[in-house]
């Protein structure tokens, strides 16, 4: 198990060096000079020098990248022009409603994805499979900013039930950010859900199928047993490999859905980069998201390994 | 019973799949006969007429520039049908290239492509397509180019995956016995026997992706306009909701019943290829 893990560990450095990479070459491969890109043509000559020289532009590109990349772990990202802030402090502004956001719809489409996966394979081609399979088909065919435009227009405009815009930190008005948090967490739920219902289902009826559930069945275990003990141990495993992508799916979906409520994420943050060609906070931003996506991947290998006796033994 | 003839009855041995692909013909047919479908030109400004309520006269009211609403869901379409497809067959390219080097050779050049696909998969899907248009600009090409690419890595994984499972098989083995190069050997052994899925995975992506279309223009990010697209029909909705609520929701509509087609229609394609499923459920 460790020696699956220290390589995993490895891999994912290597990942994030490439990510950097791209991340750093994004400014390169723009056409155009990216000082007059990111400030405008209408900016003095000398202030674009000074710019210029102050984002390392004149120095070789090697030395550029590892300048850069020496400078970003050690917190030193650089000014946006476009935000007027430190990357560092905007990242940290920024990050947490994306987080907040990310991880609790990707708790929720995990949590239900699973439940009502299970709940379909047990109740095969009984109505409950029925109304889940088609609720999830069409789950996963709503565009995320169309469900929220349609909640929206239910709850925030006809029934004024909730606020249509607007994200506040849990612990600065509890009651008000359960409010602002309702519709944003159920949009970005839903595609997850229902995939993960899906997937469930199929890799729960694979499983069912199986001769140790029938050994199971016929040696007189109770059939939750057989359900919870065997099937979904099993069902589970392939299924795991899909969790580490469950955030990054979430925060790509936050850029849709901060836009559409109004909220100052890290979603709207990379959005407004790109319009703007700030590719200052682009570069760390999408380093960051990326870091992010790492991180949930490593964790899932990790339960990975331990679930699955065939990688943790190897 | 002929093969193509087993195929279609396993096809459409469940009656939605044979909906689905009726949906999808019918979108279709929006898109290529655009102009006798719709009922007003679609880029034609009545400013008059703005926000009008669904009629006789405009199935679907007006936007707020005071176009047809329905004609501009028909000749969104369009836009759906060509990035849909056109991106779907760029990633299978792609993806099917890298996935065949990267499983047919393993070693160092397996490491190095999967290693450049996973970083890609590390961002999210949305951020990397809206650094891709930054990066090659605003236009239907451009844009189809930026979706196909974004959504590679999931190809080529796939690929890799099904050409572990037959490299080594003996009649890859007998294929390189015989004196055939590795590229003979990859293309007229190894690649038509990962086709299959190859095939279902296209079809089950064509939805995503115009959901990722839908999702770009809606950001701003997708083709430009005056030129319809749900997406951006749905942005430019979203700004009138409380005095239009018909604009900004009918192009979803649309969005939802193609992409759910194509979803159900992939899966009625891989439940009629995959042989083991065939007749088994």
């Amino acid at each position: 198990m460790g020696r699956f893990l220290l390589k995993r560990l490895f891999q994912t450095i290597i990942i994030l060096i490439i990510i950097s990479i791209l991340a750093f070459s994004l400014i390169h491969i723009i056409p155009g000079d990216p000082v007059y890109a990111m400030l405008g043509t209408d900016i003095t000559k000398e202030y674009h020098d000074q710019v210029y020289h102050s984002m390392g532009l004149d120095l070789p590109l090697v030395q550029q990248y590892f300048r850069w990349i020496s400078n970003f772990v050690q917190g030193k990202m650089g000014y946006s022009y476009h935000f007027k802030e430190d990357v560092l402090t905007l990242v940290q502004r920024r990050l947490p409603p994306t987080l907040i956001l990310g991880i609790t719809s990707a708790i929720f489409s995990v949590v239900l994805g699973l439940l009502f996966g299970i709940i379909t394979a047990v109740r095969r081609g009984k109505p409950i499979d029925s109304i889940l399979t088609v609720l999830a088909n069409i789950g996963i065919a709503t565009p995320i900013f169309w469900l929220a435009v349609l909640l929206v227009f239910i709850f925030s405009i006809n029934l004024k039930w909730l606020p249509s815009w607007g994200f506040t930190l849990p612990w600065v008005d509890f009651a008000k950010s359960m409010k602002q948090l309702i519709m944003p967490v159920i949009c970005m739920s839903v595609g997850g859900i229902a995939s993960y219902t899906r997937q469930t289902r199929s890799s729960m009826l694979e499983v069912i199928g199986q001769d140790y559930i029938r050994t199971a069945r016929s040696k007189g275990l109770k059939e939750s047993k057989v359900i919870m003990g065997h099937a979904v141990k099993n069902a589970l495993i392939p299924i795991l490999t899909l969790i580490g992508l469950t955030l990054r799916n979430s925060i790509g979906g936050s850029a849709i859905i901060e836009r559409v409520f109004n909220i100052s994420g890290m979603g709207s943050v990379m959005v407004e980069a790109l319009g703007s060609r700030d590719y200052i906070a682009l570069q760390s931003g999408i380093v960051f998201l990326a870091l992010i996506t790492c991180i949930c991947n490593l964790l899932v290998d990790i339960a990975y390994a331990y679930a699955d006796p065939r990688i943790r033994l190897d | 019973m002929s093969e193509s003839k087993r195929f279609f009855k396993a096809l459409f041995k469940r009656k939605i799949v044979a909906v689905a692909l009726f949906v999808i013909l019918f979108f279709l047919f929006c898109a290529i006969a655009a102009p006798l479908v719709a009922t007003h030109d679609p880029y034609y400004q009545d400013l008059y007429a703005t926000f009008s309520n669904p009629s006789a006269e405009h199935w679907l009211g007006t936007d707020h520039l005071g176009r047809d609403v329905y004609s501009r869901i028909v000749y969104g379409a369009r836009v759906a049908f060509l990035v849909g497809i056109f991106a779907v067959i760029i990633s299978a390219v792609l993806g099917t290239l890298l996935g065949l080097t990267a499983g047919y050779f393993g070693g160092w050049v397996d490491s190095v492509i999967m290693r450049i696909v996973e970083a890609m998969m590390a961002i999210p899907p949305i951020v990397l397509a809206l650094a891709l248009v930054t990066i090659f600009g605003r236009s239907l090409p451009m844009l189809t180019v930026v979706l196909g690419i974004s959504s590679v890595p999931a190809f080529a994984r796939m690929m890799r995956g099904q050409v572990l499972t037959v490299r080594d098989l003996d009649y890859v083995a007998a294929s390189r016995i015989r004196g055939n190069s590795d590229l003979v050997t990859m293309v007229k052994h190894v690649l038509p026997n990962c086709l299959s899925p190859m095939i279902i995975v296209m079809t089950q992506s064509i939805g995503g992706t115009i959901l990722a279309e839908s999702g770009l223009s809606f950001l701003g990010a997708g083709v430009l306009p005056p030129t319809a697209s749900w997406g951006a029909m749905v942005n430019d909705g979203y700004t009138w909701l409380e005095r239009c609520p018909v604009f900004a929701l009918s192009p979803g509509v649309a969005v939802i019943l193609l992409v759910l087609a194509f979803n159900i229609f992939g899966d009625g394609l891989r439940d009629a290829l995959d042989p083991r499923l065939r007749g088994g459920r």
